[in-house]
């Protein structure tokens, strides 16, 4: 087997991978850097965020108040260390990518645009048009093509890390081109590979997003934290479940039931505020859980719209005029008159909740390291955390950033430290076991399972049982239903044995990695018996601080279901209070 | 029930690339991908493709769908009759069924330096350059290219000088050049004011028609000559002014 001789290896070339690479590269231009993704990195789904990049900017704001927003939002899950320093290095991070060119709106005298985001208390979400993740990730891979330094390996799935000695020394990945295997060895390894939508039949993720970087840490002794909180967006479309930004609302689109009746209202984000006077924080505005949750409770008493693709509430834009639509949200535009055929400027927008994003993740600390030496992670994949329980709009991108770099940062020191050099046998003997791992899978004959038939299973256990709310025996069912399915997994037989761009390997494999995540989803949720956040419990309403103000940590079995085990939130000047979204806090 | 004729090629099995029949059903409102997707997941798994966003933002899904470079993932069933014929993007080699080899493409993507270059260095301490809309505006159309090659498959001069670094690196580099923080110009002007850099444009404007986002690389290639040949004017027939 090839081996690649590298200094660090990073898995994921999105936004947090990226970000990574052109740190590194310019902390120290002496180190080799290979940066592998299974696709190239400017389909990276980074490119899919659309609202844009929470960071302090504006004179009337300050730290406090995007720490205070993102801990209240979080419901008091998050670390509140780790958000300090994300609210502290947003504007810088926001600002270098200004100097590396990406095309922010802009005010009328040449500053920086923000807008309104859910759940956010000012107004600091930095945006460009409805594209603003897609112009960070051209942004940072065209950018990284300055530095010499950063070798790209496009197209190459990762299969496992390489341990040894206690510490991560590398990985195996399959070059799609040739079905080669090669072996990475890296003095360390970052992963930055993105979150796990597609376990969900319906998604606004891309089909890449299938949690192989959470699976490969996973697998490799790493827990993963907080798997239970996943989020739903409000707003997507009802058939392709294509993302409608927030930044709808932000602009001043407003949410109706079949009746006409802005429901929020009914959910403790009332008082009304007035059609097309946005108010931050409330109504329209309040946080992408309770948005969800209110509108389950409203299908529960029948007043959404029924479509053919289920029930539906109206997103309604037409007040805020074909001019401002065309400046602020083309994109959202192009998709709904398109894919769905209703024109916002003229028809209100039938939208449903829509898995969207994994609060939790890979266990790393505030400085992107996961337990595991060598070994570091960011971006959507990891958990640090900053989100907590529920994730506020245009955090997201802003951590891809902050953290992407922190990651880099940290991978670098860890170099320089100077670790042992590896024993080049016993890491070459675990590449070789990896690759006999996926020879198997070309060698195996008679297998009873098809991967679209378990993958449909699994998607419908998802979000049958582990969808808005979520109870006891739903969610017994889906981990039970789940375990049966990775031991059936292991009967799955590829149709297409061949080398070239073997897109069926490739879905059994990423089928291996969503099977993995989704048990750590099921079992984190049925052991938290509380509500949180994105985590609702029709069996324990409430939340449990004296018990539940505790990460998650799903810790991987082979065969079995994983462990969980807790630790400590870190608070460091917020005790958890009540989350306040109606239009009366102040 | 829709019927598709999808182009397949195998290296290690195939001595030439042929046409297999599928016929799918498929909802009404769905696109080509959506189809794709419901052969692979039904019939045949071992059809290959490059697809992700369905949103035509990712740009992975660029095909030929009845001899037109087009997105999979927005193009919609019902704006076809009979049998559609799916092909991978001509003027790249095909490196499994649908799947192109796009070195070629990324190579020349970073030799036009689409990076910016600034004017004067400034540190982050020092806050965001200021920039109008109106400066803006006049680069913004040309950030928007999702890379997904559809221009290079459109463009005749493309087919036949493969060297022609092509449509999406010009636009590219165009996107800086007007970028009213960057000077790098004169840096990026040797690879597209080479011959194979924009002279080689017989400017059919075919690669503005198919281009999904509107980018228009037909305008900025004009643009592109026009200053390059400025550029000449000043610098062999009125050497004592500055460029």
């Amino acid at each position: 087997m090839e081996t690649i001789q590298t200094d660090v290896a990073i898995i994921g070339a999105g936004g947090a991978g990226l970000r990574a690479a052109i740190a590194l590269a310019e902390a120290d231009p002496q180190l080799r850097i290979a940066l592998i993704s299974k696709v190239y990195p400017m389909r990276s789904h980074t490119c899919a965020a659309e609202g844009g990049a929470a960071g302090v900017i504006k004179p009337d704001d300050s730290l406090d108040h995007h720490f205070n927003d993102t801990v209240g939002g979080g419901d008091w899950l998050c670390d509140q260390d780790a958000v300090e320093y994300l609210v502290r290095e947003a504007p810088k991070e926001l600002i270098q990518l200004e100097h590396w060119g990406c095309p922010w709106s802009r005010e009328p005298n040449g500053a920086v645009a923000v807008r309104p985001f859910g759940g956010m208390k000012k107004q600091r979400t930095w945006f460009a048009a409805d594209k603003s993740g897609f112009h960070i990730l051209h942004t940072l891979f065209q950018t990284s093509l300055r530095f010499p330094s950063i070798q790209r390996f496009d197209e190459y799935y990762a299969t496992d890390l390489i341990v040894d000695d206690g510490r991560c020394q590398g990985c195996t990945a399959i070059e799609m081109r040739s079905g080669q295997m090669r072996q990475f060895q890296a003095r360390a390894v970052i992963v930055a590979g993105g979150g796990a939508g597609r376990m969900f039949p319906f998604t606004t993720n891309g089909a890449i997003k299938t949690g192989d970087g959470m699976a490969l840490a996973y697998r490799a002794g790493v827990p993963l934290k907080d798997m239970e909180f996943v989020q739903y967006h409000p707003t997507g479309l009802p058939n392709t479940g294509t993302l409608l930004t927030e930044a709808c609302r932000g602009e001043g689109g407003i949410l109706l039931n079949k009746n006409g009746r802005r429901f929020l209202q009914d959910y403790g984000m009332g008082p009304e505020t007035p059609v097309g006077k946005p108010q931050l924080k409330t109504m329209e505005l309040g946080p992408r859980d309770r948005v969800s949750q209110a509108f389950w409770h409203e299908q529960k008493k029948g007043n959404m719209l029924p479509t053919k693709w289920g029930d539906c509430m109206l997103l309604d834009m037409r007040h805020l005029g074909e001019k401002t639509i065309n400046e602020r949200l083309p994109l959202v535009r192009d998709m709904a008159t398109s894919y769905l055929g209703v024109d916002p400027v003229t028809d209100p927008v039938p939208v449903r909740p829509v898995v969207h994003y994994m609060m939790g993740g890979i266990d790393t600390d505030i400085r992107a390291a996961t337990p595991l030496a060598g070994l570091f992670a960011a971006g959507e994949c990891a958990c640090v955390s900053i989100n907590g329980a529920n994730r506020l709009g245009s955090n997201s991108l802003t951590e891809i950033l902050v953290f992407g770099r922190r990651a880099g940062l940290s991978a670098a020191e860890y170099v320089r430290s100077g670790a042992r050099p590896g024993n080049d046998a016993a890491l070459a003997a675990k590449a070789t076991a990896a690759q006999a791992r996926i020879r198997s899978l070309f060698e195996k004959t008679g297998g009873k399972e098809s991967i679209a038939g378990l993958r449909k299973e699994m998607m419908t256990t998802m979000e049958e049982n582990a969808g808005i709310y979520r109870s006891r025996d739903g969610l017994s069912e889906a981990c039970k239903k789940l375990g049966e399915l990775r031991h059936r997994y292991a009967e799955v037989e590829l149709t297409d044995k061949t080398n070239v761009y073997n897109t069926d390997l490739l879905q059994a494999l990423e089928l291996g990695s969503m099977l993995d995540c989704a048990e750590a989803v099921t079992a984190s949720a049925l052991a938290r018996t509380e509500s949180r956040g994105a985590h609702q419990r029709l069996d324990f309403v409430e939340r449990d601080d004296t018990k539940f103000l505790r990460h998650s940590l799903a810790h991987f079995h082979s065969s079995d279901p994983p462990r969980i085990d807790y630790r400590d939130v870190v608070i460091t000047k917020s005790q958890p209070g009540v989350r306040d979204y109606s239009g009366d806090h102040e | 029930m829709f019927e598709l004729e999808v182009l397949r090629y195998n290296p290690e099995n195939d001595s030439e690339p042929h046409f297999q029949r599928y016929s799918v059903s498929c909802e009404e409102e769905w696109v080509v991908l959506d189809a794709l997707n419901r052969v692979k997941e039904t019939i045949d798994p071992t059809l290959s493709y490059r697809w992700s966003c369905h949103m035509a933002v990712c740009g992975s899904c660029g095909m030929m769908i009845n001899g037109e470079p087009k997105l999979a993932c927005k193009s919609f069933l019902r704006d076809y009759g009979g049998v559609i014929r799916v092909e991978p993007l001509v003027h790249f080699p095909i490196e499994r069924d649908l799947v192109t080899v796009i070195d070629d493409f990324m190579a020349k993507l970073a030799r036009v330096k689409p990076y910016l270059i600034p004017k004067q260095e400034k540190p982050v301490s020092e806050g965001e350059y200021r920039q109008t809309p109106a400066e803006l505006k006049k680069f913004k159309q040309y950030t928007l290219c999702i890379n997904c090659m559809l221009c290079y498959a459109a463009c005749p001069e493309y087919g036949l000088i493969p060297k022609f670094i092509g449509p999406a690196a010009i636009a590219l580099a165009h996107r800086y050049n007007q970028d009213s923080r960057d000077g790098g110009r004169d840096a990026r002007q040797e690879e597209i004011a080479a011959t194979e850099g924009v002279w080689e444009c017989s400017f059919t404007g075919a690669c503005s028609e198919v281009c999904p986002e509107h980018v228009d690389p037909a305008g900025a290639l004009q643009q592109v000559k026009i200053k390059s040949t400025v550029d000449w004017y000043k610098e062999h027939l009125m050497p004592w002014v500055k460029k």
